[in-house]
């Protein structure tokens, strides 16, 4: 997986492997023959080959997201089957492994569920705040941990209303857990997630004594966890103020406070000449995209401009934040669609010491990761968050669909600052438009 | 298997999973997080062993439903990786 051209290889391979381990298990355990478990998978392989043609690129962390959920899920089941047969002849091992299996799948399932569905914007995208989440949250965390401790001792009291209320409570955190994390924060959620649904593979594996499903289990938990920490390190956000909502102290910031006084100017006659002026004389230009070029479907646009800038002479690189879009590295797939030259995407540390000596920033529907009140906005949700610092080119054009807060929620004072042309409305539009001032020369 | 051997595999293979991964250029982030999700329906070989050996109707149609979620985990998640990962690879 460590290049774009083995990583084709490495997931057929990871399929393959797959499907013989599944073949294998099914052999050893003679249940070869057995139908109905043949039908099952037959329905899910259905189901999510469906669901996978269907995709689209921007659609993509909603969809990961419900898959990781549905892992979660299916490592909650075979928690509770195991533990409703506690009583044949599994040991304590057994039942705490499946204890474990079914409350950390159980989480894992309600919470991508709660994130898939802030994604696909079914839920609202703010972060809801119950009353007393906190107290919720823990109270949750303990009476699985409490039912866990219940449920190594089998012949204490009823076995399933334990495991039953475990699942309760584990799902209930879930919920808990995601609904509470604003939308900024979604990419840290989603690979959090991850995580534990590899954790809840593995420990699902400890319940069933299957070496192979604990060591595969392991290493998509790693995974997922080194994605946390990236995704946190790009934020500059720890793991735990992200899961305590701090960001809803956004919500009490007066947002006002930075917001425009006038809704800023739409492109005025005038303006037009000075745009083709800068697209003539910039020679070094950096292009920012962001979620918005996605929804606006705007990637042929962007890679339109890109090769009539390269034609023109000029030197252009690409800009990718590393929480641009809604999932680490969701930028790259995108543009990766229009099948762009993959060497030109640059990284935020190697990109931002360029700007001073850029000419033109070209911004295509990224406004939270340019923002630069996460220097000085406190209490803000990318407060602190190291953003690329386009502000310090010569000209900057921002082509977003309006003035409004991105994502996060916090109004961006860059689009007020000297030298920066805003060119609001459908990015496939306003790019076309900057291609004719480009054309004309 | 003994218990402590498992804890040991988990111990490890964790640990090399870590490392590996550590390697993954950020571009391909997103392709990484997919695939591991495919993986993490690993646990379908635990739903199947599961349903095979449940005694009541209720437990097997739990392993059903275990066993139909996961493979759509594993089926969905490796076909929308091989798909983006195709995109990379025109180039």
């Amino acid at each position: 997986m460590n290049s774009p051209r083995t990583a084709v290889k490495g997931n057929l391979l990871g399929s393959v492997c797959l499907l013989a381990a599944i073949v294998l298990t099914l052999t050893r355990h003679g249940l070869i023959t057995r139908g109905v478990l043949w039908a099952s998978m037959a329905l899910g392989a259905g189901l999510g080959a469906g669901l996978a043609a269907k995709a689209q690129m921007v659609h993509m962390p909603q969809l990961v997201a419900l898959f990781n959920g549905l892992g979660g899920g299916a490592s909650a089941a075979v928690g509770l089957i195991v533990l409703l047969q506690a009583s044949v002849r599994v040991d304590v091992f057994g039942r705490l492994g499946s204890g474990l299996a079914l409350t950390v799948g159980g989480a894992t399932l309600s919470g991508s569920l709660v994130a898939a569905g802030k994604l696909a914007q079914r839920l609202p995208q703010n972060p809801i705040r119950l009353r007393g989440h906190t107290a919720l949250t823990v109270a949750c965390l303990t009476g699985s941990l409490v039912l866990l401790v219940l449920a190594l001792f089998p012949g204490l009291g009823a076995g399933a209303a334990v495991a039953f209320l475990m699942l309760l409570a584990a799902l209930s955190f879930g919920i808990l857990l995601a609904i509470r994390v604003g939308g900024a924060d979604m990419p840290i959620t989603i690979s959090l997630l991850n995580s534990l649904s590899g954790l809840a593979a593995s420990v699902a594996g400890f319940a069933l004594r299957n070496p192979l499903l604990v060591a595969v289990g392991a290493i998509v938990g790693a995974a997922g966890l080194i994605l946390t920490q990236t995704m946190c390190r790009a934020m500059n956000r720890s793991l735990l103020t992200v899961l305590a909502g701090s960001t809803t102290q956004a919500q009490q910031m007066p947002l006002d406070r930075a917001r425009p006084e006038t809704p800023a100017t739409p492109a005025a006659p005038g303006q037009g000449l000075s745009l083709a002026f800068i697209l003539e004389t910039a020679q070094k230009v950096v292009i920012v995209p962001g979620y918005g070029m996605a929804l606006a479907q705007a990637q042929h646009q962007v890679k339109a401009l890109f090769e009539a800038l390269e034609d023109n002479g000029k030197e252009v690189t690409f800009a990718i934040h590393p929480v641009a879009g809604r999932m680490p590295g969701h930028m790259h797939v995108l543009l990766a669609e229009v099948d762009f030259p993959y060497d030109r995407l640059c990284e935020i540390d190697d990109v931002n010491p360029e700007f001073p000596e850029t000419d033109l920033v070209i911004v295509v529907g990224a406004n939270d990761v340019v923002n630069p009140a996460a220097a000085t906005a406190e209490g803000t949700p990318i407060y602190g968050m190291p953003v690329l610092d386009v502000g310090s080119a010569k000209h900057v054009v921002v082509c977003n669909l309006d003035d409004k807060p991105g994502f996060a929620g916090v109004p961006n004072p860059l689009y007020k600052q000297q030298g920066v042309l805003c060119l609001w409305g459908d990015a496939k539009q306003t790019l076309e438009d900057l291609m004719t001032h480009l054309g004309g020369h | 298997m003994s218990a402590w051997v498992l804890v040991i595999v988990f111990v490890v293979a964790g640990a090399v999973g870590y490392r590996v991964i550590r390697g993954v250029p950020p571009m391909l982030h997103t392709p990484l997080m997919s695939g591991m999700n495919a993986l993490s329906g690993v646990t379908v070989l635990g739903a199947l062993v599961a349903t095979a050996a449940a005694l009541t109707s209720g437990s097997k149609a739990l392993g059903g439903l275990a066993i139909i979620l996961a493979t759509t985990n594993v089926a969905g998640g490796f076909l929308v990786t091989h798909k983006m990962l195709r995109m990379f690879k025109r180039k």
